[in-house]
């Protein structure tokens, strides 16, 4: 008797609940949907929230003593005992025939690793002068996870720092496309006749040029004399320039099955303007694809960006992403002596994983014939 | 079916002419010009530009009329398959890129070639055996593939080819054959030389094939009509030909349209960090050093090769659909 009540409770609620909580429901089953989200989560929280926080030096300090040094591997056992986490300090020895320069480590000094320490100055959030930072170690102790550059300056900081960039440009490339492609999609599929077809032909076209090569003439016609901001700006334009097409065609396939509909009329006999008509009533009523559609979109604006600026015709030194990171390992001979200088691809390729990852549940999620 | 193509080379040539207008204003957005550039780096070797010289280069290049002006001349001698002069290099567009182009066409229709190949037979193996190891292991290859940019994939690759065979690649010819005429050796040396662009430049379509042909077959064998084929006692392997993979390759034909944009733009990248001598290179080039009638001559004509793509992938579609075919044909 209860348990019957039970289900049908269950079964009540399953009819009663919104599109949202029954696509809410099936995203969380998703399991590497799920790891993708979290992983991104973390990043987005350390890259662009805490990177002074969580880093460990200034992107533009310098140790002039350990250019291209090798990352310290974290040890916890010393003289076979268990040790809180700790470095080994870094012996330098040069090559008195390359002159390139070797890093041992120095297993009599030991530097453990602190938390909450006091180390370079930052802005958090741009705005609040802080020096705490999550870990670090004692002077003259160095800490370089991920190794250091040509100049000396700490990859693992750089890397974090990069991160802001690199995965807030997928969102502003995205959000701009977005309109844009919200805008011409809906207009076409609404008004029919000349206009659309006037935007099915723009799309064609920008939709068969090849990427990149349109990529970088825009991208070599940003002065660079500019502000970093306003490059960013325009790189992120540049990327949504070629990006809207995709989601313009949704957009309109999916209003023109909409239009005849029952409520479309209604709310234009109450007089609603087209505009209205398409932001107010029909668009709420595929969101959840288009969020799909933006978030499978967003992967693709991040690789664009760090192909740019790998070439070199994107962002540009000073500013830290993880394409200008990457700038470094153009040459393969000095990479195949300083791998650590491609752990920022590590990082570029689990973040578009994990994106793809979500994107794919959320499409399961969105997709009301799949099972529940 | 013949008004067909005729229909559709006609609307590709007002979109190339629609094209040519677009690169050319692209080639002119970056402020200054060639000259600028040119007179900047005489002055930072400390020489003495002549004011007369300058006017006269101007003149011999067009640089000094007005923007629409330019653009018919160009236009116009581009009818007549004259592409201008690049400025840089003091020579013809068209001998300059002659071999690069050809070497370009070459590595991406291979390529193209190759995902195909490769792609649909894993596709169908996937979908015909889901949640096996293989399938498993071929969606892990696909994300990953996609997740990974040509540019990354490159590096990585020499790198591991570099540290654990000590072989230096890159390039498409060994320094022996760089500028020798062609011949058997040069040919042999260039086969050497193929199979890590194609690997870097196919791996991205690969993988988003795989899971295309491997979802649109997925889709058919669920269907009833798979179901009572085998009912009826239909052989497996005669009623997956037949029937569900015939419809499940429409998407796939019809992937060429954007798998060979993409392939020009991976090609473009890798030739970067490979060093190959394709288009890539010199158009990086060519945009940086303001060399106009050279970069808008290669936009050009990658985009229209891009063009040719959606164009081979339409006729296609007909020919594999009868019913798009038969469609057609009742209008006509």
């Amino acid at each position: 008797m209860n348990r019957t009540t039970n289900r049908e409770q269950e079964t009540e609620r399953y009819y009663l609940a919104s599109s949202w909580t029954l696509m809410r429901r099936k995203f969380f089953k998703h399991r590497m949907a799920l790891v993708g989200g979290s992983v991104l989560l973390l990043f987005y929280f350390v890259g662009s929230l805490f990177a002074g926080f969580f880093s460990t030096h200034d992107t533009l300090t310098r140790f002039g003593d350990y250019s291209l040094a090798s990352p310290q591997r974290v040890r916890l056992f010393h003289d076979g005992r268990l040790q809180r986490p700790f470095v080994y300090g870094l012996k330098v020895s040069v090559n008195p025939e390359t002159y390139r320069r070797t890093y041992v480590e120095d297993g009599t000094t030991v530097y453990p690793i602190r938390f909450f320490v006091h180390g370079d100055q930052y802005r958090f959030l741009g705005l609040v002068r802080s020096n705490l930072r999550f870990f670090g170690v004692d002077e003259p102790g160095t800490l370089f996870l991920f190794g250091t550059d040509r100049l000396g300056r700490d990859m693992y900081s750089r890397t974090v720092a990069g991160a802001r960039v690199s995965l807030t440009i997928g969102l502003v490339g995205v959000a701009i496309s977005f309109v844009i492609g919200c805008l011409l999609g809906g207009l076409s599929g609404y008004l029919g006749g000349t206009v659309d077809m006037l935007i099915q032909r723009l799309i064609e076209f920008l939709s068969s040029l090849p990427t990149l090569p349109i990529w970088m003439a825009l991208a070599a016609a940003v002065p660079s004399e500019w502000d970093p901001i306003a490059i960013y700006f325009m790189i992120t334009v540049i990327l949504s320039i070629v990006g809207w097409t995709g989601l313009a065609r949704v957009v309109r396939g999916k209003l023109l099955q909409l239009r005849v509909e029952d409520y479309v009329l209604a709310a234009k006999i109450a007089g609603a303007t087209e505009l209205s008509t398409i932001g107010r009533h029909l668009l709420p009523g595929f969101m959840s694809f288009l969020i799909v559609h933006l978030t499978l979109a967003i992967p693709g604006m991040i690789l664009g960006e760090t192909a740019l600026s790998f070439i070199g015709v994107g962002l540009r030194a000073p500013v830290v992403s993880w394409g200008v990171l990457l700038q470094q390992t153009q040459n393969i001979r000095s990479v195949s002596l300083t791998p650590w200088l491609l752990i920022p691809a590590i990082f570029v390729i689990v973040t578009v994983l994990c994106f793809n990852f979500v994107g794919d549940g959320l499409r399961d999620a969105a997709d009301p014939t799949a099972d529940r | 079916m013949l008004s067909y193509i005729v229909q559709r080379i006609l609307y590709m040539m007002v979109l190339l002419v629609l094209l040519s207008f677009v690169s050319f204003v692209l080639i002119e957005l970056p402020p200054g010009d060639f000259l600028d550039n040119l007179i900047q780096q005489l002055r930072n070797a400390g020489v003495q530009v002549d004011v007369e010289q300058i006017r006269d280069l101007e003149e011999r290049y067009g640089l000094n009329l007005p923007f629409m002006q330019r653009y018919l001349k160009w236009f116009g001698n581009l009818l007549r398959g004259d592409m201008g002069e690049s400025f840089a290099y003091n020579q013809p567009v068209t001998e300059l890129i002659g071999q690069r182009l050809l070497l370009t066409v070459t590595i991406s229709l291979l390529t193209l070639v190759l995902t195909y190949a490769i792609a649909i037979p894993i596709g169908i193996y996937s979908a015909t055996h889901q949640y096996s190891f293989t399938d498993y292991a071929a969606t892990a290859f696909g994300f990953i593939g996609l997740a990974t940019p040509n540019f990354l994939l490159a590096l990585i690759l020499m790198y591991i080819v570099f540290k654990y065979f000590g072989w230096s690649v890159g390039g498409l010819f060994s320094p022996e054959f760089e500028f020798s005429p062609w011949n058997l050796a040069k040919l042999v040396d260039l086969l050497k030389h193929l199979p890590i662009p194609l690997i870097v430049v196919g791996t991205a379509g690969t993988a988003g094939l795989i899971r295309v042909m491997r979802a649109a077959l997925l889709d058919e064998l669920r269907k009833q009509y798979v179901l009572t084929g085998r009912a009826k006692g239909l052989e497996e392997g005669r009623l997956l030909f037949k029937y569900p993979l015939r419809i499940a390759i429409n998407p796939i034909v019809s992937s060429v349209g954007w798998l060979l944009p993409a392939i020009i733009s991976g090609e473009t990248l890798t030739a970067l960090v490979l060093g190959l001598p394709t288009v890539g290179p010199l158009l990086l080039q060519a945009q940086q050093g303001q060399d106009m009638y050279l970069a808008g001559s290669l936009v050009m004509l990658l985009s229209a090769l891009a063009m040719m793509g959606m164009l081979i992938s339409d006729l296609m579609l007909v020919l594999v659909d009868p019913r798009i075919r038969f469609a057609r044909e009742a209008t006509a």
